[in-house]
């Protein structure tokens, strides 16, 4: 049983209170957000007006380009991610201790700087000679490859540190070449995790701003980026449309890599 | 183990060096070209010059100081009310609190500046408790504590997910001891609960203070105007005036401030019970 002891009537409020601070402070945002999409005015307690329009529009011109963008460059930048992560990972797996903690300071250093800082890096970096990407669409690609390359080398790694022990030298030493080990057995026993990389990653790259708005080019703005535009602009139903459909896209996605992941 | 493994089979350097020469290109040296950037003097040449007028001006030391003390409210809310639901959700069970948990999961891949829109409705001008309580014109919500409540609302799970994982590795037979000498829950909580979990709640708390001193797209998105943070800085000085080298300078400060938070929480994750 669990180890406190209040009375019957005590964990009844406890619960109460439990699910109200949890739909109060999680919940209740989501909510506004979802009624936000569908306001045509918001002058009282709750929105007038009730509307499809704003949802209409986050489907149509500038907004639905715009998510198409994130979903472009989520996929792009997730794929080359998992490729740079698990690389990584892998190679460093049998290294000595010192160079492994060497390499993960290197990969995961995005994870503990400002996206900001990242954004501003990359600008000053690849808008002068020799690598100009500055203005193309690879440019925010790449931005995104290195913030959630991170995340994909710690998904990875943790896989690796959980692989059944004795698969792969049974491989070897039944006469396997190496690079087979990998691929028959190493990858395979790892996808799970990269699966679930793969699915942080996607969330990540299509909600990420605080780099993107550093140096995206004009004709590749993304979701998160048109959502600050379009509420900068005081066109916030409209913000909080976009929002929700990008929450839709990013939530689709999650489920389906969700359930192509093999139950362990 | 590990020495089952390097029986199977060698470390091989030669594959790290791609992995490497990409991080290495995409990463390391735009940071050494920011790093060398913040040394540009106004004239065009290097010094120190510019670099100590921007450390020494009064919007630095404001930004600097609106981030640590956003940053260390925020945390210490987080912390008390991870700590409070955590317990809740793991002690009190009710109907969905396992679902619950798998939802604080996907929470914590969504956007952070999505809380920061929906926090207008809620609190802002227009919205709910801003069309209940407002006579006066401008909400709470654009100072202080309109950050520190959006970042609250958005990074509590981050501290939550450590301490669950810590609440199902507790013995609870010592709990039951605990209780069976007379302890009420609340004692129990204090002086068994509270120190078993407190090296998890504290990385949770110090993952927080990093995430929440880099954080940018809330105030971005809230259009905060009495506080400026460090992130807010940099993009005001790159974007809004073109200042590279100022902007490069806050960064430089930046990224050693937030560094040295996560090598040292690393360190305190290393310390904890696996």
């Amino acid at each position: 049983m669990n180890g406190l002891s209040f009375s019957a009537g005590s964990r009844r409020w406890l619960a109460a209170l439990a699910g109200m601070l949890v739909l109060g402070v999680f919940g209740l945002p989501l909510l506004m957000l979802l009624l936000a999409s569908v306001a045509g005015r918001w002058n009282g307690v709750l929105p007038s007006h009730l509307t499809l329009e704003h949802l209409r529009g986050a489907l149509a011109g500038d907004e639905r380009l715009a998510l198409w963008h994130s979903l472009a460059t989520g996929a792009a930048a997730t794929a080359f991610a998992l490729i740079q992560g698990a690389w990584g990972a892998i190679a460093a797996r049998r290294a000595p201790a010192r160079v492994q903690r060497w390499v993960d300071a290197v990969f995961l250093v995005p994870i503990a700087i400002p996206s900001v800082s990242i954004g501003l890096a990359l600008l000053v970096a690849f808008s002068r000679p020799p690598l100009l990407l500055n203005g193309t669409v690879s440019f925010v690609i790449l931005t995104h490859v290195v913030l959630i390359t991170a995340y994909a080398y710690l998904n990875a790694k943790a896989g690796l540190a959980r692989l059944p022990p004795h698969f792969e030298e049974m491989a070897g030493s039944l006469g396997a070449p190496p690079h087979m080990v990998l691929v028959r057995v190493t990858l395979p026993l790892l996808l799970p995790h990269l699966l679930a990389a793969a699915a942080l990653g996607f969330a990540l790259s299509m909600g990420e701003l605080g780099a993107t708005i550093m140096l995206y080019p004009p004709r590749w703005v993304t979701a998160p980026v048109e959502v600050f535009a379009l509420t900068d602009r005081g066109l916030i139903f409209s913000g909080a449309a976009v929002s929700i459909v990008l929450l839709a896209c990013t939530f689709a996605a999650l489920l389906l890599l969700d359930r192509r992941r093999p139950r362990a | 183990m590990s020495a089952a493994r390097s029986a199977g089979a060698a470390w091989r350097p030669f594959w790290l060096i791609f992995p490497l020469v990409a991080l290495g290109v995409a990463l390391v040296y735009p940071l050494g070209l920011m790093a060398a950037e913040a040394f540009v003097t106004p004239d065009g040449g290097h010094g120190l010059a510019g670099f100590i007028a921007v450390i020494g001006g009064g919007l630095f030391l404001g930004a600097l100081q609106d981030t640590v003390r956003i940053a260390l409210t925020a945390t210490a809310l987080c912390m008390f009310l991870g700590f409070v639901l955590a317990v809740l959700i793991h002690f009190v069970p009710f109907v969905g609190a396992r679902a619950l948990s798998r939802l604080i999961d996907a929470y914590l891949a969504f956007p952070s500046f999505l809380i920061a829109l929906s926090l207008t409705f809620l609190y802002g001008n227009a919205g709910i408790f801003g069309a209940v309580g407002t006579s006066s014109g401008s909400s709470f919500l654009y100072g202080f504590w309109g950050v520190v409540l959006a970042e609250v609302s958005y990074y509590t799970p981050f501290v939550m997910r450590p301490l669950l994982a810590a609440f199902d590795t507790l013995d609870h037979a010592q709990l039951e001891v605990a209780s069976s000498l007379g302890e009420t829950p609340f004692g129990v909580l204090r002086r068994v609960v509270l120190p078993a979990a407190l090296p998890s709640l504290l990385a949770g708390g110090s993952l927080c203070l990093l995430l929440t001193i880099n954080e940018f797209g809330i105030i971005l998105v809230m259009g905060v105007k009495d506080v400026t943070t460090l992130p807010m800085l940099i993009y005001g000085k790159a974007i809004e005036q073109f200042d590279y080298p100022g902007a490069s300078v806050v960064a430089l400060c930046n990224v050693a401030l937030s560094l040295s938070l996560y090598f040292g929480y690393r360190r305190m994750l290393d310390r904890l019970p696996a």
